[in-house]
């Protein structure tokens, strides 16, 4: 029996790209993601960064970072995680599963719809940034911040992944919003970290989103240091966390 | 149908447990190219988790799954197959031919998309989005797109669940179509009459084993039963405790007996009420074999 099915290469890559367009198109279309991925950070910013303060204050470039920060783990932690818990619920992952899918597809196309995603954020705060918050920044440090954004959600993928398989359908938003909102107030993303008590501040760097806003801060010009430990540690959560997720999807589906 | 042709899809000697549950039993089970085998059996049977393992969703504990001749596992070996799960909530926003597109992009050489949506009904919803459209329309874009990939091999679990008469029977008629193209289908069922009316082949299961399999008409015969159904006050309990008489209940205010000597009972039937009326008397269905298999798995445990 002739039991070797192949598919071309260019097939295949063509499966990739129309899980990747389906990803993308399907969030786009759902206003219950969009908006609070889109707005939270930038209405965070609106009010702290450009209405409290004095336009191009350092308090306001300062802020620009943060909140970016902020708004760039959002996609990586619900497009991940809340979507993943509500397929293995509703039986999506089972089918996509039994179908043919490239492997890795279906990782694939939700990682790139959360950096797309990121950036879009990103750029949001930007223009706010700019414009209205009356920041000035070289393009090449414009540059940096879409790219801190585009990459820098990866971690948060990754951890929304593991969440995504320790509940399933629809408790994960409540749960992710329980590592969300706390994570970003200990990793000094809503207050400067100098504000907050000695022991918390000892211990931001266990928090992935403290070595990105040492990344974004950096991208504005505030940065302290070098800048490999970060990219390094969020290397390393990003890892641990993959190999958390795909452990647990292989044990319990 | 070439019983001589190796198995598109088989297990052997497989045993799943889930803790102290049994959930396949040694199972020995080979589906052939072509054929249209109908798999019954109560809940946990054992019917959803037989299609897991040939699905590769689930690696056998013991014994072996193989989907044309490999793992199934491989993802080349499910290039083969179209599949249609008992739920899949697919994503909302997406419009039904975005759907179809995606799917038909994880094979070698799909149908063209108009091609899937004709055979499957579907050719009036390709721009609506899949969550606005009815639990019975759903269901036919799913058909659409377990065959979107030109399979040889179509599971179909419970797929005519949420559909009225008119939708399940254009769904019959199209899986009549893809079997006589030459794919074969493994369908599980609650409707008896589904597999009556489709299966050229029923696989009856219990507690992870097969109870018994041939045509649907072999199965008939094997249990022999006729239905007696009539409008009578006689108590159903009472007929029920009756010799030759192997189960009797009410069924929209009608005396429904299932009997193996209908002779001798509706003899007796008529001479115990004399106002019976509007009397019918058939051979059994698929049904009655089924319950009667079941019975004497149950008694034989």
């Amino acid at each position: 029996m002739d039991a070797t099915i192949t598919m071309s290469p260019r097939r295949v890559a063509g499966a990739y790209l129309q899980e990747i367009r389906s990803e993308c198109l399907r969030y786009l279309r759902a206003p219950s993601f969009i908006l609070p991925v889109t707005l939270f950070s930038t209405v965070f910013y609106l009010m702290f960064g450009v209405l409290l303060n004095h336009s191009g204050s350092d308090a306001s470039r300062y802020l620009l970072a943060s909140y970016t920060t902020f708004g760039v783990i959002g996609p990586g932690l619900f497009g991940f995680g809340a979507s993943l818990a509500i397929e293995r619920e509703g039986g999506l992952l089972t089918l996509k599963r039994a179908l043919p899918m490239p492997p890795g597809a279906y990782l694939l196309g939700k990682m790139v719809m959360a950096m797309g995603m990121a950036t879009l954020v990103a750029a949001l705060l930007l223009t706010l940034g700019l414009t209205l918050g009356g920041v000035t920044l070289s393009p090449a440090r414009v540059l940096a911040m879409l790219l801190a954004g585009a990459f820098g959600v990866l971690p948060f993928c990754a951890l929304g992944m593991f969440v995504g398989t320790l509940i399933k359908g629809q408790g994960a938003p409540g749960l992710l919003n329980l590592v969300y909102l706390p994570m970003a107030f200990l990793s000094g993303l809503w207050l400067p970290l100098s504000m907050l008590p000695k022991p918390l501040q000892a211990m931001a760097p266990v928090w992935p989103s403290y070595h990105l806003n040492q990344l974004t801060l950096a991208a504005v010009g505030m940065g302290q240091g070098a800048l490999w430990p970060h990219v390094l540690a969020l290397a390393a959560f990003a890892a641990a966390f993959l190999v958390l997720a795909a452990r647990r999807l292989r044990r319990v589906g | 149908m070439n019983p001589s042709m190796p198995p598109v899809a088989e297990l052997v000697g497989v045993t799943q447990r889930y803790g102290a549950l049994t959930a396949l039993d040694a199972l020995d089970l080979a589906v052939r190219p072509g054929e249209l085998l109908a798999l019954l059996g109560p809940n946990g049977a054992g019917k959803s988790t037989s299609i897991g393992v040939l699905l590769g969703l689930v690696r056998p504990q013991s014994g072996q799954a193989r989907l044309f001749g490999r793992d199934p596992q491989d993802v080349a070996s499910r290039r083969r197959i179209g599949v249609m799960l008992q739920s899949a909530a697919l994503p909302a926003t997406l419009r039904v031919g975005e759907l179809l597109r995606l799917t038909a992009s994880y094979y070698p050489a799909p149908r063209p998309l108009a091609e899937s949506a004709g055979l499957a009904g579907v050719d009036d919803l390709l721009t609506r989005p899949y969550g606005k459209l009815s639990g019975g329309q759903q269901r036919r874009v799913q058909f659409a797109l377990a065959l979107c990939g030109r399979p040889d091999l179509l599971f179909l679990d419970e797929p005519t669940v949420g559909m009225d008469i008119e939708a399940r029977q254009k769904l019959w008629a199209a899986i009549r179509t893809l079997v006589g193209e030459g794919c074969a289908v493994v369908l599980t069922t609650h409707y008896l009459e589904e597999a009556e009316a489709l299966a050229q082949r029923v696989v009856v299961m219990g507690q992870g084993r097969v109870l018994t399999e041939g045509s649907v008409d072999d199965l008939r015969g094997r249990v022999g039963m006729t239905r007696i159904r009539c409008l009578s006050d006689l108590d159903a309990e009472a007929v029920a405790g009756w010799t030759h008489v192997a189960a009797a209940q009410r069924e929209e205010g009608r005396l429904v007996v299932t009997t193996a000597a209908a002779e001798s009972v509706l003899r007796r039937l008529l001479d115990a009420d004399t106002a019976l009326s509007e009397l019918e008397v058939r051979r059994a269905g698929l049904a009655e074999a089924f319950v009667e298999l079941s019975r004497q798995d149950r008694e034989a445990a």
